[in-house]
């Protein structure tokens, strides 16, 4: 029955998207909806072809390791595929014959830079939080997902949310919102997956065996949560047509400023930090085999941490048309943040106290707690940011650029590594990894990388607020817009550079990875000779 | 008066004196009386349940009182 109603679902799609692609008014919805076709239709066969075969029952008695092996190979893969653009769009900064003429319109620096954004948080960030989201909360509450084959709805589904976004900003659908750039129709769909991961993560909850939730779960509920109430309405838009990809926003002029930055931080607050403190919280004690340094102060870090970030948004508009009392407002709270946000760092890295030589011999800890030293590093440059007299110098500037890298290359990325380094042993049932000294290479690459990234940005950021602000004894401007430019050049080559190594260090994980699946040998099992209790 | 003020007034009134209360029960509650065995058992319970899901509900109370 159940494949009928699919199979009907399945077929009404591809046939709606075969007509909205051929009344399609842009190239980007012409796009989007032929894709859309053809994966309905692709999925319509499939279904077809498995109509009546006896469905296989899952086991209650085991974890459901497929989706979580699906999302690591989907987070090393769009990893690397987010830091190339990202190299790519750094030297097309540097060099700008890079914007080639026969691209003009699809490759260029305007087109790509999205592409890099939403590659890198979305599709490497956010595959890393569903894919270690369920294996973590399968683990701290010894129950197998919730929702049987619904987590791979997710997968696939949030698969399709990027296919859609990036061929989409390629082809020049955008609604200029910064991290929110996809248009109406990805924007509803993501809005289906994201409720459907909502209820397999919920769901996984309820069934728990272990009495408590443990707190990575907190974080990572409140990262699911938060990020669907703030896609829901930082893309409130009415479409201008069905057939077309461009939308009109709901909110106009400050309000809808206001609203997008009330949007775009927390979805640094809750996509990139509250779910990795998730993946901080599980990986690093499990990684460091020691129990959290203090359970107290992740309670505390967890719920400042809320009461805190959501207020953090108005900061982005400092000297707007924003009210003066808002942008206080949210300086004020940035701040206050700092707190929380270094109880969080102490309590990452005190995990190890007792444990400090782990990190002579074990380069995955070595990561982590360099991750953790990131997260510190840019939780204390953020505020700082905030501060109105400080953002008078660096808002606009390379400075904002080089904060945000050091948070996402540093504690993101380096958090991430960690997490796929732990899991894929574990998740192909590998004795180990494949070579150790290649994670060494991985770590010295990336955090030269980062530091090259970060310097450079913080001198070209303070020089080019200072040329802007700089005027001569009659009050005139001393530099031209493109004086500051051609002084930029030297350090967007040691940026571009950086990230090079960045892309090296991903590239040589993959390999690691992979050769960990094809050559390490089997683990014996576990329970082949469990004594009797 | 408009929404905008009214709002704004229950906002930075009764609003604010109630989120801080909530704040501050919750970090009482961390450092209840108590807490300290049941965070050390979540804290640890991570290491358990590595490769299969438990069969029933875990119960610590039993285990204590053997």
């Amino acid at each position: 029955m159940w494949d009928y109603f699919k199979l009907i679902a399945l077929g009404l799609i591809a046939v709606l998207a075969a007509i909205g692609a051929n009344y399609a008014r842009d190239p980007a919805y012409l796009v989007n909806a032929l894709t859309i076709m053809l994966v309905a239709g692709g999925l319509f066969l499939w279904t077809v072809r498995r109509v009546g075969e006896p469905k296989a029952v899952a086991s209650q008695n085991e974890y459901m390791d497929g989706v979580v092996r699906a999302g690591v190979i989907a987070t090393a893969a769009w990893g690397v595929v987010g830091f190339l653009v990202g190299v790519i769009i750094a030297f097309q900064l540097a060099f700008p014959s890079l914007n080639f003429e026969w691209a003009q319109g699809y490759a260029n620096f305007g087109r790509l830079r999205p592409l890099h954004t939403s590659a890198v948080i979305f599709a490497f960030g956010g595959n890393a939080l569903i894919a270690s989201s369920f294996y973590v909360v399968q683990r701290t509450s010894a129950a197998r997902l919730w929702g049987g084959n619904l987590a791979w709805f997710v997968f696939w589904g949030y698969q399709l949310v990027i296919v859609l976004a990036a061929t989409g900003y390629l082809l020049g659908a955008t609604q200029s919102k910064e991290y929110a750039e996809p248009e109406w129709l990805t924007d509803w769909w993501l809005t289906v997956v994201w409720l459907a991961y909502l209820a397999v993560f919920l769901g996984t909850l309820v069934k728990r065996r272990e009495p408590h939730i443990y707190v990575a779960n907190w974080f990572y509920l409140s990262f699911i949560i938060t990020v669907a109430m703030l896609h829901v309405f930082n893309n409130l838009s009415i479409p201008v047509s069905l057939f077309g990809s461009k939308s009109v926003q709901v909110f106009s002029g400050v309000q809808d400023a206001m609203v997008q930055w009330w949007y775009g931080h927390n979805a640094v607050g809750f996509f990139l930090t509250a779910g990795f403190l998730g993946m901080m919280y599980y990986f690093v004690p499990k990684q460091a085999e020691r129990p959290v340094f203090s359970y107290k102060l992740s309670i505390i870090h967890f719920w400042a941490l809320i009461f805190l970030y959501i207020w953090a948004g108005p900061h982005h508009l400092h000297y707007t048309a924003l009210p003066d009392w808002a942008s206080t407002l949210g300086m004020v709270f940035s701040i206050m943040l700092w707190m929380p946000s270094w109880g969080g760092m102490i309590n990452g890295l005190m995990t190890l106290s007792g444990a400090w030589d782990k990190l002579r011999t074990d380069p995955i800890i070595r990561m982590m707690v360099v991750s953790i030293g990131f997260y510190g590093m840019s939780t204390f440059e953020g505020p700082m940011m905030s501060i109105k007299a400080v953002n008078s110098l660096s808002h606009y500037t390379d400075w904002t650029i080089g904060h945000v890298h050091s948070g996402a290359l540093g504690w993101n990325g380096m958090i991430t590594f960690g997490a796929l380094y732990f899991l894929t042993p574990r998740l192909w049932n590998r004795s180990g990894l494949y070579s150790l000294k290649l994670v060494s290479w991985h770590f010295w690459l990336a955090t030269i990388g980062i530091v090259l990234y970060a310097s450079s940005m913080w001198v070209t950021g303070i020089m080019e607020g200072l040329m802007w602000r700089e005027v001569d004894a009659n009050g005139f401007l001393v530099n031209a817009f493109a004086d500051t430019v051609a002084a930029k050049f030297p350090m967007y080559v040691v940026r571009g550079t950086g990230g090079l190594m960045f892309l090296t260090g991903a590239i040589i994980m993959c390999y690691n990875l992979w050769m960990t699946v094809k050559a390490q040998p089997e683990k014996a099992s576990d329970n082949a000779f469990v004594p009797a209790e | 008066m408009d929404t905008y003020s009214l709002l704004r007034e229950f906002a930075d009134s009764w609003m604010l004196i109630f989120l801080t209360a909530v704040f501050t029960a919750v970090i009482f509650w961390a450092f209840r009386p108590g807490s300290r065995k049941v965070h050390d058992e979540i804290a640890s319970s991570i290491f358990l349940h590595d490769d299969k899901p438990a069969a029933e509900m875990v119960d610590r109370s039993k285990e204590a009182r053997t």
